[in-house]
């Protein structure tokens, strides 16, 4: 009982000094003095010096948390009990959040350096006027692969996946709506079908990929394919950018019957508690200089055409990365399907996860 | 019970101060455990769009998740009995090592580091350039694609679970009285005999324990699926994850939990009634 | 006691060398100048240094740990409460349904526990971060500290306690001088394993954490989408010689105190 109550004991205290040292650290970190905000983005997807330059410029504090997908964010700035101030999400999560009224106006007299963003990039179906959001970063959704593991193999056409001689070497992006929208696109309809026909044919297209299929992954991808593990990935731009920064032997290239253009937005969620702080930051984060150098860090595309002039040509060049208006033409932007639909979308992912040939 | 007489007096005797003592673990029965059941046995019958439905039940009979819940349940069945296999002896020796306590320390010390970073670790290990395909290849082997099957997904899986079922196994293999060994010894039992006949009866309550935290947390395995199975096995945990943090489905997830917990329940019966846990005491 | 085997030896030896396998392999590629754990380029200790320079990191290395301790020590005191409690229970009926309840948690995934969690803390309205983290660790702790302390409970001999209470024993010297000690090897398994679960847990606490409280795990998770830097794997590198230290110092010193006040074979 003695030894009990002692290891009780030491814990507890354990725990106190702990306690402490953890305040005086926070104390340390947050000196700034001009109030907080919580900024709440997806991992990996800012250069931290920014974030230190930010707080030193306006002495504000950033409290900076990461979530891993957009529902993920949107439960918990939906369930309440958070009070983040910024957050990234992409532009279909920005339509839901709009629909279900989780998102503050912005006041764009505010956000002076507006003007440096392409207007193309502005205005944009899922937020007319950009009542609620603000664009960060934007890409599109194509193939990755590296020639020096294939026979000179290219991929044009998404057909060209289904190549018998990629046997065990493409990897597909774990997400039903990429998935299942190129295989709705290798056959000629729309990334946002919802005919149950072309979606039903799609699928059974998919099943037919099976022993080409090494696996379904997350962000593994970009690891996978710098370790030259698989030769082929279905995957986002920025993450193809992220391969060719370590594994230059990597290409990207975006299918001639079309893909998807994706857009993420900054947005004040209605739950923030420093509305100012939040403009602040978005603000900030407009500056042409801070945007290339966050573009740089990050390896996504930016829509903010002043930071491009500041960035390398060979970068901003890359019509593989910076398509040209007329190449964007051929790419769609997700709309939102609706709850149910997205259900649909995820059951038929699912049956072809089952299903798959082996 | 030869004890129950003993039992209630002690039961009556202790009636009087269970109420002190006990509320903090029925308070937590309610809230934790009565509380999120009933949220989500409720949220199973709503449809995705918020109606009241049988329609997430009717689904859940559908081919898809039939074959799901098959194939979901061999794979558990396969991860438990190679864990069971690996554990056993592992716990019977080591109740047989001089510092006993400290090995059985240094067989959990590997889970207290996280979970993602072995499996990423595992990656690495498994890669077609990592150390068990150098190894292969330094005896002559071809490289072979180890990530990604079914053979890394339950390696991983039985390496994730081996410290929960040594721990029961072990305690209650230590538990047992070494004259009782001797005894069948000097009778002339051999050590096989010893062994199936005194100490694995002795020890079958740790056993059942095993089993019982190692059987339906493998049914509902999720992050192993996608990192080290390529999402080509998928489990209960897997769709419910998607249905709750995808689809945003939380109806069909639902669903699929109570299912899970009729399972659970279902496989408590099992290992429990029939001398189990509570009944089977030693004697 | 008899001498292991040979075979119990080359047994043994494989399962810890598999054990570790993983951990080491993080800690190799710690020291590595390439920055990927894929090829080893060369030895620095820079991710080291990145460690100490992260403030951010420290901290949430020692929430982590202030998390798991508190809930695995909150935990086991309910737990062992708990246990003890089911066994009194007369009505078999009322203790297998008690028990089930207890059971469902462990095995419920953890996206559910998650959820359904973040619902009831927002519905009581306890705002998200250290408290319901720690809430939900002592909460998913509890039915596991049950699990591993009952089957002892079980196998305790009940003329121990008829001997107790025959001589006189009261209700609080019953459970203090027979039952406690007696469970004892109970309680700490069923305590490092809460320390296991909240150490190990990510599911429950993505759910429940917020406002900039994070634990490792969750911390790792996001990283992941960039692939993970090797300052993490120079962090579990520290943190594992840490653990190993502190168990390794602690049995030592515990057995040499022990040995002197008692003679060897006394048992636990």
């Amino acid at each position: 009982m003695k030894d009990l109550i002692r290891a009780s004991l030491a814990i507890i205290v354990i725990s106190g000094v702990l306690m402490y040292i953890v305040s005086l650290l926070e104390d340390t970190s947050s000196a700034g003095g001009g109030g907080t905000i919580n900024v709440y983005n997806w991992g990996e997807y800012i250069d931290p010096e920014l974030v230190s330059q930010f707080e030193e410029e306006t002495g504000i504090t950033v409290i900076y948390e990461t979530f891993d997908s957009n529902e993920a964010m949107m439960t918990k700035i939906e369930q309440g009990g958070t009070t983040y101030d910024v957050a990234m999400p992409s532009e279909y999560a920005i339509e839901k959040m709009k629909e279900s009224d989780l998102l503050h106006p912005i006041d764009l007299n505010k956000i002076t350096n507006l003007e440096n963003i392409d207007p193309y990039f502005l205005d944009l179906p899922f937020d007319p006027g950009n009542e609620y959001s603000i664009p960060y970063f934007w890409g599109t959704v194509g193939i990755a692969f590296n020639p020096s593991l294939l026979d000179g193999q290219t991929f044009e056409s998404w057909d060209d996946l289904w190549d018998p001689t990629l046997e065990q070497e493409v990897i597909l992006v774990d997400s039903a709506r990429e998935v299942i929208g190129m295989g709705l696109n290798s056959l000629g309809y729309s990334l946002n079908s919802t005919d149950m026909d072309e979606l039903r044919e799609a699928t059974d297209k998919l099943k037919t990929l099976g022993p080409n299929v090494k696996a379904i992954i997350g962000d593994e991808i970009v690891e996978m394919m710098r370790r030259e593990e698989a030769a082929v990935a279905l995957t986002w731009s920025g993450q193809a950018a992220d391969m060719m920064w370590i594994n230059e032997n990597i290409d990207y290239s975006v299918p001639e019957e079309g893909s998807n253009l994706w857009f993420d937005n900054m947005i004040i969620p209605k739950t923030a508690d420093n509305v100012d702080g939040a403009h602040e930051f978005i603000n900030f984060m407009l500056d042409a200089e801070v945007a290339a150098q966050n573009a740089d860090y990050v390896g996504y595309s930016t829509p903010n055409q002043a930071a491009l002039e500041l960035m390398d040509p060979e970068v901003t060049g890359d019509e593989r990365f910076y398509p040209t208006e007329e190449m964007r033409e051929r790419l769609e932007v997700y709309e939102n399907l609706g709850l149910e639909m997205l259900g649909v979308y995820n059951e038929l992912f699912l049956e072809f996860k089952m299903d798959m040939e082996k | 019970m030869p004890d129950s007489k003993h039992m209630e007096q002690q039961a009556m005797k202790n009636n009087r101060t269970n109420p002190f003592y006990l509320i903090p673990y029925y308070l937590w029965i309610v809230l934790f455990v009565i509380a999120p059941i009933a949220l989500v046995l409720y949220f199973s019958f709503f449809d995705i769009a918020g109606n009241l439905t049988l329609d997430n039940y009717k689904n859940f009979f559908s081919s898809v998740y039939l074959r799901l819940t098959l194939s979901s349940f061999w794979y558990a069945f396969l991860i438990t009995l190679i864990s069971l296999l690996v554990a056993y002896p592992t716990a019977y020796w080591l109740t047989k090592t001089k510092h006993k306590q400290l090995w059985l320390l240094l067989i959990i010390i590997p889970s207290w580091i996280n979970l993602l970073l072995k499996a990423y670790a595992f990656i690495g290990i498994f890669g077609l350039y990592g150390p068990a395909n150098n190894l292969l290849a330094s005896i002559g082997s071809e490289r072979l694609q180890i990530l990604f099957t079914d053979f890394s997904f339950i390696f991983v899986s039985v390496y994730i679970f081996i410290p929960f079922m040594v721990l029961p196994i072990f305690n209650s293999l230590d538990r047992i009285n070494p004259a009782l060994i001797d005894a069948s010894r000097d009778l002339g039992a051999s050590s096989w005999t010893t062994f199936t006949r005194v100490i694995f009866p002795l020890a079958i309550n740790g056993v059942k324990a095993g089993i019982q935290v190692v059987f339906i947390p493998a049914l509902s395995l999720f992050v192993i699926t996608r990192l080290i199975a390529g999402n080509k096995v998928i489990t209960l945990g897997t769709a419910i994850e998607q249905q709750f943090l995808v689809t945003q489905n939380w109806g069909m997830g639902s669903t699929i939990a109570v299912f899970l917990i009729l399972f659970m329940i279902i496989i408590m019966m099992v290992t429990g009634e029939k001398g189990g846990t509570l009944n089977g005491k030693i004697k | 006691m008899e001498k292991l085997s040979k075979t119990a030896r080359i047994y043994l030896s494989i399962v810890f060398i598999i054990l570790y396998a993983p951990i080491f392999y993080l800690i190799f590629y710690s020291f590595n100048s390439g920055g990927t754990m894929s090829s080893f380029e060369g030895f620095t200790l820079e991710h080291y240094a990145a460690v100490f320079n992260d403030t951010r990191l420290i901290v949430i290395v020692l929430n982590t740990v202030i998390v798991a301790l508190l809930s695995a020590l909150i935990s086991t005191a309910i737990g062992v409460l708990g246990a003890i409690g089911i066994v009194f229970i007369r009505n078999r009926k009322m203790r297998n349904a008690v028990l089930s309840l207890n059971t469902i948690l462990i095995v419920s995934p953890d996206v559910i526990i998650g959820a359904s969690f973040l619902i009831l803390f927002t519905m009581i309205g306890i705002k998200l971060g250290f408290a319901s983290v720690l809430i939900s660790h002592i909460a998913f702790s509890i039915p596991i500290v049950v699990i591993m302390v009952l089957p002892k409970l079980m196998e305790m001999s009940d003329s121990l306690i008829d001997a107790a209470t025959d001589l006189g024993a009261s209700k609080r010297d019953i459970l203090t001088r027979v039952i406690l000690p007696y469970i004892k090897p109970g309680i700490f398994a069923g305590f490092f394993l809460a320390l296991t679960y909240s150490l190990d847990d990510f599911a429950v606490t993505f759910f429940v954490t917020g406002n900039g409280f994070a634990t490792l795990s969750v911390e790792i998770y996001s990283m992941a989408r960039a692939g993970i830097t090797l300052t993490i794997n120079a962090l579990s590198a520290l943190i594992f010689l840490v653990t190993l230290g502190l168990v390794l110092g602690y049995y030592f010193f515990n057995n040499r105190t022990r040995l002197t006040i008692r003679p060897p074979g006394g048992g636990n």
